[in-house]
């Protein structure tokens, strides 16, 4: 059973990295295109809590670090999505659950994870992002982000509810 | 405090853990550089999500095509007219510099003897591109090592230098376009023959811009005046002859002694999709290599 739902969840890592680089350009701002290994990882905060959202940040992270045409270091987007997870996944403890805190969520989410990616590249010359650039990217892929939360995060959390392991009640 | 979470206190191994784990990846990428260990997982990964990425760009494009279908005859009728005016001035230009052109063209026979004038293209479509979250401006293609492809081959469109490959799984292959800020171009003024290095400046869409930095400091550039590339030996990374783009500002601060040029690609990379790669004529591959012997004429 474990299989399986590494299996599903996998393929939704997949499914979300491709179509960020091959269907979503055609609808890009400016080259922004919405971030939907983002909003999975933080649907798999909102339902599962900082741990398991960590854990699929970082595999999330990995994937587009090395699915092409990334060529970027690897690990880059890992660390910021571990970090993304993680705080998500605290912040649910807190906020609780309604449609307002899971889209502030999401849009602190977006904001934290792309300005750690261009900060470890400016850290790494990798390549050194002007910080003008990365100022003017990073609040359209916010506003992007959170357009398409009310039809992809319901979605995922419901996908990930059903995949989820029976708790022990405490 | 007392009150008791209605979820499980998260312990901080796993996170600690998480983090060590990214900052290995991210060292031993950065320190081991062309043979990191992370190269071969690259390519594997390549390997495995290049076809899903070719499947979905596929399943993609006829969706993208229906806005297409809903084209009116009169805007189709619209656009004949247009391109009708168009062709009959293009040709008008054409017809007055045909002598040059001749003229030019006996010069590069006897220049380039025996030498073949024409590129050797695999043609090439783009199924995935880089989001600018990334501060990369790199695409994907739907060619691979099995078509010939291998890094450092020049990659072109009809309107121009598109980039070059830096990476060549077996059906994939990813070019770095000439506008991200790691592309250097060796470039020459189309007036002067003056040979300069363009700079990418990693921007996307209508802005993207190019600056030119040339070798001779004293040259000052004119507006609209072309840049070609220079080429390097055996063709790697550029072929010489493609063009790039158009001057469209020059400036001189007192500050700089040379003046400082901004040059506009010619291809929209905004709506990339057929390429072609400039390979050996002699490559044999899954899909056939197209030899543009009269290209010059074509331009």
């Amino acid at each position: 059973m474990t299989l399986v739902r590494a299996g599903i969840l996998a393929a939704l890592l997949v499914a979300a990295v491709c179509l960020q680089v091959a269907a979503f350009p055609h609808v890009s701002f400016d080259g922004v295109v919405p971030n939907l290994a983002l909003l999975l990882v933080v649907a798999a905060a909102l339902v599962r809590g900082p741990d398991f959202a960590a854990t699929l940040g970082f595999f999330a992270g990995l994937a587009i670090d090395l699915a092409p045409p990334a060529d970027h270091v690897a690990g880059r987007w890992a660390l910021a999505l571990v970090v993304v997870g993680y705080v998500a996944g605290r912040v649910r403890q807190d906020a609780g659950t309604s449609a307002g805190a899971a889209v502030i969520t999401v849009a602190a989410s977006s904001f934290i994870g792309t300005s750690l990616f261009a900060l470890s590249g400016m850290l790494l010359h990798d390549p050194a992002v002007p910080a003008t650039e990365a100022l003017a990217v990073i609040p359209v892929a916010v506003v992007y982000d959170v357009l398409l939360t009310p039809f992809v995060l319901p979605l995922a959390m419901r996908l990930l509810r059903r995949i989820e392991p029976h708790r022990v009640a405490y | 405090m007392s009150v008791p979470s209605p979820h499980p206190r998260p312990s901080r191994t796993v996170v600690v853990l998480l983090l060590l784990a990214c900052f290995t990846v991210i060292t031993l990428d950065v320190r081991g550089g062309d043979d990191s260990p992370v190269e071969p997982l690259r390519s594997a990964v390549g390997s495995v999500l290049g076809p899903v990425e070719r499947g979905t760009a596929a399943a993609v494009r006829p969706v993208v095509a229906v806005p297409g279908f809903f084209r009116t005859t009169k805007g189709l009728r619209d656009d004949v007219a247009r391109l009708e005016a168009e062709n009959a001035r293009l040709r008008g230009s054409l017809a007055t510099t045909d002598i040059d052109r001749n003229r030019a063209a006996e010069l590069d026979g006897l220049l380039a003897g025996a030498r073949s004038t024409g590129y050797a293209l695999v043609p090439a479509r783009v199924v995935a591109m880089g989001p600018a979250q990334t501060f990369t401006r790199a695409v994907t293609i739907d060619a691979g090592t099995s078509s010939g492809i291998a890094p450092d081959m020049t990659v072109l469109n009809n309107d121009g230098l598109v980039g070059r490959v830096i990476r060549a799984d077996r059906t994939t292959a990813t070019v770095l376009l000439i506008v991200d800020q790691e592309s250097v171009v060796g470039g020459r003024l189309g007036s002067t023959m003056e040979i300069g290095y363009l700079r990418g400046r990693g921007q996307h869409g209508d802005d993207a811009k190019l600056d030119l930095d040339l070798v001779d400091q004293s040259v000052t550039p004119a507006r609209n005046d072309v840049l070609v590339t220079w080429g390097s030996r055996n063709g790697a990374p550029y072929v010489a002859g493609v063009p790039i783009g158009k001057v469209t500002s020059v400036r001189s601060s007192p500050s700089q002694l040379s003046a400082q040029a901004t040059i506009e690609p010619y291809v929209d990379f905004t709506s990339l999709d057929l390429v072609g790669v400039v390979v050996d004529p002699d490559t044999r591959g899954d899909r056939p290599v197209i030899t543009a012997g009269k290209q010059e004429e074509q331009r």
